[in-house]
C-alpha cells in the first residue's frame, strides 16, 4: 500500500467525540500515524507478518493502519470504554480484524513473548507526570521485536537514559522529528491550533 | 474472541472462559503466521479456551513441531480456527486463582481492577 493510500483511509477514521483531558485524549492525525506505521513496514520490515500491540490506542488509528499493512494479528489496548466502542467501529469501516481490550497500561501483564512490535502515542506526561513513562516501561516488557512511540521532543534526553538504563533497551534512537498539531480540543487550550514538535522514537528491546 | 484473552493476563493464568455467545468469522488461512505463534502459545491453555468456546477438535496434548512442515494443512486448520475464528463476543474471563471475573462486552474484555485491587 502507498504511503498516500494509507494515510486517506486513516484520515476517514473517526475521532474522540468526547476527549477526556485527564487521559490526555489526542487524536493521532492520520498524517503522522500513515508515517510512523509506513517507516515501521518499510525501513524495519516491523510490521506485516507481525503481531503488533498498540497501547493507549484511543480510537485505534494506529491499530488500524497496523492492519492494513498487513500484521498478522493486532491488539488494542486502552482504558477508556467510548474510545474501545469508536475503535472497534473504525476497525469495522475498514473491514480489518482487531482485537480491544479494556485495561489499564500500568498493571497489565502478558503471559509469554507473543508481541512482536508495539506501536504507540502515548499521554506525553503534561497532565500526569510520568505517564509517558508507564507507557514506555509496558510496551518495553511486553514488545520482543521493536517499540515505536511519540514522545516530546523537549523530553528527548530523558527518554533516552531512561530506556537505555531503566526500561532494558538495547538501542533507542530517534526516527525523525514531526509537527503534532494539536488542535483546539479543550477549554483551557487558549489558542486555535498549535504545532508541538515530537519525536518518533524507535526502541529495541533486549531479548531476555 | 482470540487467544489474547487466554493470554492476557492479570493474576493467574491461564484465564477460563466462561461463554455467552460465541461468534465465527471467517479469516484468511495464513501457515506462516500460524508456525509463528504455535512456538509462542501455551497449548493447554488454547485447548481449555476454545473448548469452553465449544470447540473440541484440537488434541489434548501439544502435537510434535514436525507436523506444521508435514504437507498436510489439517492440523493447522484447526490451529487456525481456534487462535483466530473464534470470538468471544458475550461472557467472562475468570481467574483461575481468584475466582475474579473480568466481563466481555461486545468483544472487549474489561481487565480493569478495583481500587482494592492494585
Amino acid at each position: 500500500m502507498k504511503l498516500k493510500q494509507l494515510e486517506g483511509l486513516l484520515g476517514d477514521l473517526q475521532q474522540f467525540s468526547n476527549p477526556k483531558v485527564e487521559l490526555e485524549q489526542y487524536p493521532t492525525g492520520p498524517h503522522i500515524a500513515s508515517r510512523m506505521l509506513f517507516t515501521a513496514e518499510n525501513s524495519y520490515g516491523d510490521i506485516s507478518d507481525k503481531v503488533v500491540a498498540d497501547f493507549g490506542c484511543g480510537c485505534g488509528t494506529l491499530s488500524a493502519a497496523a492492519a492494513l499493512l498487513d500484521a498478522s494479528y493486532v491488539m488494542g489496548f486502552d482504558i477508556d470504554p467510548q474510545s474501545l466502542e469508536t475503535a472497534t467501529l473504525n476497525a469495522e469501516e475498514l473491514e480489518v480484524e482487531i482485537d480491544f481490550v479494556q485495561c489499564d497500561i500500568t498493571n497489565l501483564e502478558l503471559k509469554g513473548q507473543i508481541v512482536d512490535t508495539a506501536v504507540m502515542n502515548p499521554p506525553f506526561g503534561t497532565r500526569k507526570k510520568g505517564a509517558d513513562m508507564e507507557f514506555l516501561s509496558a510496551a518495553m516488557k511486553v514488545a520482543s521485536q521493536a517499540v515505536y512511540s511519540l514522545h516530546k521532543t523537549s523530553t528527548r534526553e530523558h527518554i533516552k537514559r531512561a530506556a537505555l538504563r531503566d526500561f532494558n533497551a538495547k538501542s533507542a534512537e530517534v526516527l525523525c522529528e514531526l509537527q503534532y498539531d494539536l488542535p483546539k480540543l479543550y477549554k483551557f487550550h487558549k489558542r486555535k491550533e498549535v504545532d508541538i514538535a515530537v519525536d518518533l522514537w524507535r526502541f529495541e528491546p533486549r531479548q531476555n | 474472541m482470540l487467544s489474547c484473552n487466554i493470554k492476557g493476563v492479570s493474576n493467574g493464568f491461564p484465564l477460563r472462559i466462561e461463554a455467552g455467545k460465541v461468534i465465527e468469522k471467517e479469516v484468511d488461512f495464513n501457515p506462516d503466521f500460524l508456525k509463528h505463534m504455535f512456538a509462542k502459545i501455551e497449548w493447554k491453555a488454547l485447548v481449555e479456551g476454545a473448548r469452553s468456546m465449544g470447540y473440541a477438535e484440537l488434541p489434548e496434548d501439544s502435537p510434535d513441531a514436525t507436523v506444521l512442515d508435514s504437507g498436510d494443512e489439517t492440523f493447522l486448520r484447526k490451529l487456525h480456527h481456534a487462535l483466530l475464528e473464534l470470538h468471544l463476543e458475550e461472557g467472562a474471563l475468570v481467574c483461575p486463582e481468584t475466582g475474579r471475573k473480568f466481563p466481555v462486552n461486545k468483544g472487549i474484555p474489561n481487565m480493569l481492577l478495583h481500587e482494592d485491587e492494585v
